[in-house]
């Protein structure tokens, strides 16, 4: 199939089944999903330029979708979600503005190589070892809350940024959670800091920061983040469209396989408590960190 | 537990054929007539093309999940 936007022929069932795959991440673990469709677009002799935008407008659909699977499940707080949004889109700018600043100075890739390289890995180790702490915990006990059971060996941590009294304070009856707007500021401005600086969604950091800096139950961030990510995406996929980097066709036939996979990994999330779906998580920023490690080794952008 | 794993299964792949079917549809109807339009619109309106981008692929999502939700409905309770 051609697509005359972006001058590409691709198989539209190539594109159906990344969404898919891609969908299923999304739903399960709330993110965007890019470390896989820049690459598999990229695969496709797609322009870089048009990847990046094509891919923002997919995560768009595909978060609609999975947020609202979620919705119905119970697991989005709406006023979290749009405080979020706010924060996200001030980063985004601020690290775009920062690759800017780094494309003047001529070291663009080798410091976003090893900064990502360097993030990735550490979520990756402490999710590791926390999510495997609590699960340790908590074969010792017993268990009452079921399947959305989700306890988290870092909370003493997470308690203590809770009781910190900057003023004004909001209160998250859906999370059951008061925090300072601050906090929350700060947790959505780093994660779309991340975003604009390295690119996509930027689920990998967003989600667990929610989890242990905020306090949010693992099921509720998922689809928060699912839904703070269809206000952040779309601002970007508006710029992204307004540069020429766009190619909406394709981003439309990808989003007909993600609209099945979103809400069956959605729905799987039922069936699993919250530090089985951190543990799980683990491996997506170690993937993120090897396609760096392979495009800093070889020369070649995947 | 076994008969409604096998239940879930079945339905899931019927309401996989049916949205394969339809999707395919949509490909060569909707896409095709579109393509042309779309291509003028990112050539010579940028700012036009962005707001009906977002438009397209939101109401595209909202559109898919209904009709995924429907035919689980509709499948799932003739199965059972």
């Amino acid at each position: 199939m051609f697509f005359p936007i972006s001058h590409s022929h691709i198989s539209p069932l190539y594109l159906a089944i990344i969404g898919f795959l891609i969908g299923i991440l999304g739903g399960f673990f709330g993110v965007g999903g890019s470390f896989i469709a820049g690459p598999a677009l990229r695969a496709m002799g797609v322009d870089w330029n048009f990847a990046v935008g094509t891919d923002l407008a997919h995560i768009v659909g595909k978060s609609v979708v999975a947020a609202k699977r979620h919705r119905a499940l119970g697991n989005v707080d709406l006023k979290l979600g749009l405080l979020m949004a706010v924060g996200t889109i001030g980063g985004a700018e601020c690290g775009a503005q920062l690759i800017q600043i780094l494309k003047r100075t001529g070291n663009v890739n080798f410091v976003v190589s090893i900064v990502s390289i360097a993030v990735y890995v550490s979520i990756s180790s402490f999710m590791i070892w926390e999510s495997r702490k609590t699960l340790r915990n908590q074969t010792g006990k017993k268990r009452t809350s079921g399947n959305k059971s989700d306890e988290s060996a870092f909370k003493h941590v997470t308690r203590r940024i809770q009781r910190l009294r900057l003023a004004p304070m909001v209160h998250l009856p859906v999370s059951g959670v008061r925090i300072s707007l601050w906090i929350i500021i700060i947790v959505s401005f780093i994660g779309g800091l991340f975003s604009g600086f390295l690119g996509g969604g930027a689920g990998y950091i967003r989600m667990p920061s929610m989890v242990y800096v905020l306090g949010i139950p693992t099921h509720l961030a998922v689809g928060t983040d699912l839904f703070e990510i269809i206000i952040s995406a779309s601002y970007g996929t508006f710029t992204h469209a307004v540069k020429g980097n766009v190619d909406i066709l394709i981003a439309l036939v990808m989003n007909t396989g993600a609209a099945i996979g979103a809400q069956i990994g959605a729905i799987s999330t039922q069936y699993f408590a919250g530090p089985k779906i951190r543990l799980a998580f683990v491996p997506l920023p170690l993937i993120g960190a090897a396609i760096v490690i392979y495009t800093m080794v070889t020369g070649h952008k995947l | 537990m076994k008969r409604d794993t096998a239940q879930t299964v079945r339905a899931f792949l019927v309401e996989l054929v049916i949205y394969a079917v339809l999707v395919i549809g949509y490909f060569f109807l909707v896409l095709h007539f579109l393509g042309g339009w779309l291509y003028n619109l990112e050539q010579h309106h940028r700012y036009t093309y962005a707001g009906t981008a977002i438009l397209l692929i939101i109401g595209q999502a909202v559109v898919l999940e209904n009709v995924t939700s429907m035919l689980l409905r509709l499948i799932r309770g003739r199965t059972e």
